[in-house]
């Protein structure tokens, strides 16, 4: 016994569920429940996606996070503010400037700090070399999501030199720990300019040379133009932000929209997208590390002399108040919101992270996709588990 | 002269049981020296480190069968025009247009597949 | 029957099985240590260089530590399948190369019908992946197996055709025969579409990049293979993909490179090195290409390989039977001009599909 249904399809009975693919009806069949994570090879750390299968095709998308859960905002209450900071790099963790960067604004803005212009410099030159290091992993690790393994290693090859530019600053590779309250840990060593121009004289050439692999490879543009698309109005209501946002053509860029630090008396561009596709994501990362460039290189011209911290006291005091606080990182707005209670721990503190909206739009984004189409948008997205479960 | 052609089919055979013995005894070979210890955790099928849900094996849409159907037919195609191609020179023209005929039939039925939507995965 | 015969005959086939087995060994172990080290090289890094002199004995090494790794059969799994499938799918590359004529006097056995075993005894690889895929119980080998099996059916077509083209040119079926007639010149050049075909479909056949979709690592984790464990995966990983890759290329530079034919005299050597030419195209592929989409893929060879190739091998027939005397110039300027024809339109309408698909996405949101 069939008749119409409230749609005006036919009712078949119980497994008439998805009828239809394309305005075709199709014969339906069970849904295959597939794990994918939380140990999986492309899923960015350990984010679990529960898919509804059929067939190859997407039918929707349970996105679970948590796994790299370790309560970071809970662990702050019990920390000083100083020993705070030792923690944010480990949050995102291969953008570490930026997590510690939000973080001591937040401080230094409550505690009405003025910063020397030098360590602003310094912040600015270690944040933007850490951008370019965020970039060739978002970039390698779309790739190597897309199939091909070369443009990973070219990219780390890089990533590599300016893993070794930032060490000689900061002293780590990944976990920094190099901002303070009141400037930056250590000056730059002697070292660290002629290296850094050098690199800067390399480097775009290689940026021309990832273009020339992967930006105008055919199968590369088949698989991501069209791919994941995210009209402008949509990524401001989910309240995207980062390349995310910028390529799909929305011109927001905290470094602009709400110049911090020294970034005002800098000559760069905000790259854009058009189309709002997995490419115009892409293409938003590599311009955006060719700006970084320009970034670096005005700053190492302009470095003023001068000391790199304010003297503050050992124990920092914050007048009770609360605040927000946001950086531009490589994946979009971090944002630190601090509530004082003028003790010496912070009675609150929230993160902001890009990367769980981004996740938060993957259901939207990935149903009625192929299973290969699901793991190329979610390379594009550049999410990283690291910040969104802190 | 005219090779001996059972003599080669009759290797073939025979290569194909040598081949099947030399898998089994590298295999067994193989079971004979490896340690074994397996217990249920690690006979689990993966599936990303955690339980699997559901079973592999449901009725599952295979959106391929209509690649299998168009497949069936260029094979035998196919198998039609090996003999045609080894005998091209003795059939003439009539030989040649009747393959003609054939392919122009076979290349409509694609067209008309493609039309029809049929090479679209969906 | 005498038994002078029969001990010669049983000779021989020792002496075959010795050569197929060690054309599998050769390529399951020169090939993969090839390919570490020219994709370390291309991707600017070094590749394994610490086991042995130059890291020549990291294959083995390998080898070894899967030989003695426990082989471990998932619960549910189809006992007799699961270990059948290595096993069927190892037929393929060993038995494809009865035919071939490795040298001027050496065919294992020449068959009559060698272009039609190679196709036959091709498509028999599949029920390998198939059954590996449907076998382990796990959803990721489930879906392997099914892109494999309709990948590889589906570029068979292209492959057959491409195949009787050349049988066409050749006037036989046998692979002897197909030597025999590039000994002016190699099909090659005269027909470089029908190679051009063959190599792609070749890759699709060998379920390499960018056509790897059954074990995209990035999708599948393993494909059909990612139950497997200890010396099955090696066979799967190694031996299979590696020899299939040897044989196919054997075949391709049979059928299209002159076989064993070279300057000063054909030898066996010439032979290799035309191999190892053809698999350091798929190793250069592998290192440059990202993956395609599944329906890319079906629409890549039903919609661009299978009209071309039948275009090929109508304009071929046709040729030969107009002009017998000067169809061989007549087909390589018509394969020439449709390569440089094809090669000029692709770009060009591939940019077209790929903004409509574009626009189509921005509307479809």
């Amino acid at each position: 016994m069939s008749s119409p249904d409230a749609t005006g399809r036919e009712n078949m009975g119980a497994e008439a569920g998805r009828g239809e693919v394309d305005g075709r009806p199709i014969l339906s069949m069970e849904e295959m429940l597939l794990n994918m994570g939380p140990q999986h090879p492309s899923t960015h750390g350990v984010l679990r996606l529960i898919l509804h299968l059929d067939g190859e095709l997407v039918i929707s998308v349970d996105p679970v996070i948590g796994y790299l859960h370790r309560g970071m905002e809970k662990i702050a209450e019990n920390r000083t503010y100083l020993q705070m900071l030792a923690m944010m790099s480990r949050m995102d963790y291969l953008s570490g400037i930026f997590m510690e960067w939000a973080y001591v604004r937040a401080v230094e803005d409550l505690m009405d700090l003025e910063l020397p212009p030098r360590a602003e410099y310094l912040r600015v030159i270690t944040a933007e070399l850490n951008r370019i290091m965020s970039h060739h992993v978002a970039i390698g690790d779309f790739m190597l999501n897309l199939g091909s393994w070369t443009p990973f290693f070219w990219t780390f090859r890089d990533r590599e030199i300016a893993m070794d530019l930032i060490e000689m600053v900061t002293g780590q590779r990944m976990m920094y720990n190099y901002m303070r309250v009141g400037g930056v840990r250590y000056d730059l060593p002697d070292e660290f300019e002629p290296a850094c121009r050098e690199f800067l004289d390399y480097f775009p050439a290689k940026i021309d040379e990832y273009e020339k692999l992967i930006t105008y490879n055919e199968i590369f543009l088949s698989r991501t133009l069209g791919m994941g698309v995210i009209p402008p109005h949509e990524a401001v209501s989910q309240g995207l932000s980062g390349p995310n946002l910028r390529g799909s053509g929305v011109k927001w860029d905290l470094r602009r929209a709400e110049p911090y630090s020294v970034y005002d008396e800098f000559d760069f561009e905000v790259p854009v997208g058009t189309w709002g596709d997995a490419f115009d994501r892409y293409k938003c990362r590599i311009e955006e590390m060719r700006q970084s460039v320009r970034i670096i290189r005005q700053a190492l011209d302009g470095l003023p002399d001068g000391p790199v911290n304010v003297k503050t006291p050992p124990m920092l005091r914050p007048p009770a108040g609360s605040i927000y606080r946001a950086v531009e990182s490589p994946r979009g707005e971090w944002g630190v919101y601090m509530v004082s209670n003028g003790g010496l721990r912070p009675w609150r503190l929230k993160m902001r992270d890009a990367s769980f909206v981004a996740i938060s739009m993957l259901p939207r984004l990935l149903a009625g996709n192929k299973i290969a189409d699901l793991i190329a948008i979610g390379g594009s997205l550049d999410v990283l588990m690291g910040g969104t479960d802190r | 002269m005219t090779p001996d052609y059972s003599h080669s089919y009759l290797s073939v055979a025979v290569l194909s049981i040598l081949d099947v013995l030399f898998i089994l005894g590298v295999l067994g070979f193989s079971r004979l020296i490896q340690r074994r210890h397996a217990y249920p955790e690690k006979l689990t099928p993966y599936e990303c480190g955690v339980p699997p849900i559901g079973d592999a094996r449901i009725p599952f849409a295979v959106r391929y069968y209509i690649f299998a159907l168009l497949f069936l037919i260029f094979e035998v195609e196919a198998v039609f025009l090996f003999p045609w191609a080894m005998t091209f020179d003795s059939l003439g023209t009539g030989g040649f247009v009747a393959m003609m005929i054939f392919i122009g039939v076979l290349l409509f039925g694609l067209i008309y597949a493609w039309g029809r939507g049929a090479l679209e995965w969906v | 029957m005498d038994i002078a015969a029969v001990a010669e005959s049983m000779f021989r086939i020792i002496l075959a099985f010795i050569v197929l087995l060690s054309v599998v060994m050769v390529s399951a172990v020169i090939f993969p240590f090839a390919m570490r080290r020219l994709w370390g090289f291309m991707g600017d890094r070094l590749g394994p260089n610490r086991v042995g002199p130059q890291g020549l004995f990291q294959p083995l090494a390998d080898g070894l530590k899967l030989f003695v790794k426990e082989d471990i059969t998932p619960l549910q799994a189809d006992r007799l399948l699961f270990l059948a499938a290595p096993a069927l799918a190892l037929f393929t590359p060993t038995l494809m190369q009865v035919v071939i004529p490795f040298t001027e006097n050496y065919t294992i056995a020449d068959l009559n019908i060698g272009l039609i075993y190679v196709v036959a005894v091709g498509t028999f690889g599949v029920t390998g992946l198939l059954l590996g895929g449907w076998a382990s119980n796990n959803k990721y080998s489930l879906l392997g197996g099914l892109r494999s099996a309709a990948q590889m059916i589906s570029y068979e077509i292209p492959l057959m055709i491409t195949i009787v083209v050349v049988g066409l040119l050749a006037g036989s079926l046998s692979l002897n025969a197909v030597v025999d007639a590039q000994e002016s010149i190699w099909f090659v050049a005269v027909q470089p579409l029908a190679f051009i075909v063959f190599i792609i479909a070749g890759i699709a056949e060998l379920n390499r990049t960018p056509f790897d979709l059954p074990e995209a690592e990035s999708e599948l984790v393993s494909g059909y293979m990612t139950e497997y464990g200890g010396m099955r995966f090696a066979f799967f990983a190694a031996l299979i993909e590696w020899s299939n890759a040897t044989v196919w290329a054997l075949v391709g530079a049979t059928l299209f490179l002159g076989g064993w034919r070279g300057p000063f005299g054909g030898s066996g050597i010439y032979l290799a090195l035309k191999v190892a030419f053809i698999v350091f195209v798929i190793i250069w592929f592998f290192s440059t290409f990202p993956r395609l989409q599944v329906d890319q893929l079906m629409s890549f060879c039903w919609k661009i390989l299978i009209p071309f190739s039948l275009f090929n091998l109508v304009t071929t027939g046709l040729l030969l039977a107009l002009l017998p005397e000067y169809a061989l110039w007549g087909i390589a300027a018509v394969s020439w001009a449709s390569v440089i024809l094809f090669i000029g339109l692709f770009h060009r309408a591939l940019k077209g599909i790929l903004l409509k698909k574009r626009l189509r996405a921005l509307k479809g949101f």
